[in-house]
């Protein structure tokens, strides 16, 4: 059983979410096999190279696949999927965007944002926002399946000793042109990956008092996140909502801050390791899932929690 | 120019979604179905389109059981032209729906195809990156912004890492995020006028795909519950606790 990988990378370091996903495979199989492809990729195939459960690394290196461009790298993938009983990726939007095209042209179902391996065919996976759990088995001769990161550790970056071997491709003719790329440059880290998360619901009552949120953040080195009512309210723009219809987060500690619990939101932040739920309300059913409850105003609550946080780092410091 | 437009059927969003007994599937009985989500935006996203003057005709094109029309017909109200269902087993997998997206594209030669990126049932996120490499159109995933030029268009994408801009040529297919716009409500008026547009009822048989399913449901459960955590007093305790206890500050 020989396993492919597709890299995840931005042309200068791997992206963590490639290391996850070797992760996912080494449970399955230990023929582990690397497709990096990209422009001046070289440093980043070596390094794979080395990875933990690595065999092999095969390098697609042309400055054509500067650009992650789902309809230039199906074809590569497809054309040597016949050496493998299954093609994993990183369920993130570079693999979301890739892999159903890669299903398709091999005629086989994809496995979608697998959080658990329990066999070569058969897989966990959440579904209604993570409200229920699907055992599905695979039919399929062979496997397309992407792999939800946060739901495996990561392998270690030494103890592999993988062959390098260089692949060719002559591509057709495409017709998306990438234009450009706006990172976010917030200082502060990404929602669905930060360590910390401090969201805000509709009981912030605007956008001005989502201030004491970011205050908050700023102190804890952590991402803002507010609930869709906050969103739909006007407080914040979409890009911070958590939920089944905004982003699913799994920090070590999630505050939600005046948000009920309605259960569009529990599913984008319950599988959360802390939860500290901060609501006037002690009906509210965000006290359900929380670890720690804090039935208090939050407009007292806030600004004693960010001088207790001070107090903290004196102390620290 | 014509638009295709797909929507799905779904458990409203608001409903808590509760898994049977018998771990064969979710309840479905009695609870409200609503438009997914993002297929609201793929509407929506149409109408403007239209109103630009960029387009002449929304059909809209639903694939699953005979109730479908219901969703079919919220489109028509928002202000869609026809509507085509294509009669299937609901839990129809999302290969086998893109194939007869596909073949429907073929039949109505549309300059765009808009999807929702993602139903909020089965949490695929595949339809739309599968119905384009099978037609070789181009794929605009994640779509925050759709600006239509004369041959071509500019599409924002929402990825992990921020916002990307492509430049696809027509015809293209695009999965609509939900920062696409914001959609509109239907009118009395109009919905009243929706019950006079055209609905096409065919059955997946009449189409000839084969839709066998390749996946097995083995079984469906609950998630892990949460234990109930403690109340603290006040905050002065709760950053003691965090620091302490849960040791995660």
């Amino acid at each position: 059983m020989s396993i492919l990988i597709l890299a995840e990378h931005n042309n200068e370091e791997v992206k963590s979410s490639t290391l996850n996903t070797i992760s996912a495979a080494s449970k399955l199989g230990n023929e582990i096999e690397v497709l990096v492809i990209g422009n001046n990729v070289d440093n980043i195939s070596k390094e794979i190279a080395n990875y933990q459960y690595v065999t092999k690394v095969l390098l697609l290196d042309d400055q054509n696949y500067e650009h992650a461009i789902a309809e230039k790298i199906e074809p590569v993938i497809v054309s040597i999927a016949d050496n493998y009983s299954h093609i994993f990726a990183p369920a993130t939007t570079f693999g979301k965007n890739v892999m159903p095209r890669v299903a398709v042209k091999l005629d086989v179902a994809q496995i979608s944002d697998v959080i658990n391996i329990e066999s070569e065919d058969t897989f966990i996976r959440p579904i209604y926002a993570g409200n229920a759990l699907a055992t599905v088995k695979s039919n399929d001769t062979k496997k397309v399946i992407t792999i939800r990161p946060t739901s495996f550790d990561v392998i270690a970056k030494e103890g592999g000793s993988g062959v390098i071997e260089a692949i060719n491709f002559v591509s057709s003719e495409n017709y998306t042109e990438f234009l450009d790329r706006e990172e976010s440059k917030s200082d502060r880290p990404e929602l669905s990956t930060a360590r910390i998360v401090v969201s805000g619901g509709r009981g912030l009552q605007s956008a001005d008092n989502f201030k004491l949120i970011s205050d908050i953040a700023d102190k804890l080195n952590a991402a803002i996140g507010a609930s869709r009512a906050a969103v739909d309210a006007g407080y914040v723009s979409n890009d911070y909502q958590v939920g089944q219809t905004g982003k699913v987060v799994v920090p070590d500690l999630y505050i939600a801050v005046g948000i009920s619990g309605a259960i569009q939101h529990l599913a984008g932040m319950k599988e959360s390791k802390i939860i500290v739920a901060i609501n006037k309300d002690e009906e509210a059913p965000i006290f359900n899932v929380a670890d720690y409850g804090l039935s208090a105003d939050l407009f007292e609550a806030l600004p004693q929690l960010s001088s207790e946080l001070d107090k903290l780092n004196s102390i620290e410091k | 120019m014509k638009i295709l437009v797909t929507v799905k059927r779904v458990i409203d969003y608001n409903v808590q979604v509760r898994v049977k007994a018998d771990n064969s599937g979710v309840e479905k009985e009695n609870v409200k179905m609503s438009m997914n989500p993002p297929d609201e935006n793929a509407v929506e996203e149409a109408l403007r389109i239209k109103e630009a003057g960029k387009a002449d005709e929304i059909i809209i094109l639903s694939v699953g059981e005979e109730k479908c029309q219901e969703t079919i017909r919220t489109a028509l109200a928002m202000g869609a032209d026809r509507g085509i269902l294509i009669k299937a087993n609901d839990d129809i997998e999302p290969l086998s729906v893109s194939k007869i997206v596909a073949k429907i594209a073929d039949n109505e030669q549309p300059g765009l195809i808009l999807m929702g990126k993602q139903a909020i049932d089965d949490d695929a996120n595949q339809t739309a990156q599968m119905t384009s490499a099978l037609l070789n159109w181009p794929q605009a995933t994640f779509a925050s912004k759709i600006e239509i030029e004369e041959n071509t268009a500019i599409v924002t994408r929402e990825i992990d890492e921020g916002l990307e801009r492509i430049k696809v040529k027509m015809p293209f297919i695009a999965s609509c995020d939900l920062r696409l716009n914001e959609p509109r409500y239907a009118s009395l008026p109009n919905i009243m006028k929706a019950k006079k547009k055209p609905i096409d009822i065919k059955s997946v048989e009449e189409l000839g795909i084969d839709v066998r399913p390749r996946i097995e449901n083995i079984k469906i459960s609950e998630p892990p519950t949460r234990q109930k955590g403690v109340m603290v007093a006040d905050v002065a305790e709760l950053v003691q606790k965090l620091k302490y206890e849960a040791k995660v500050i």
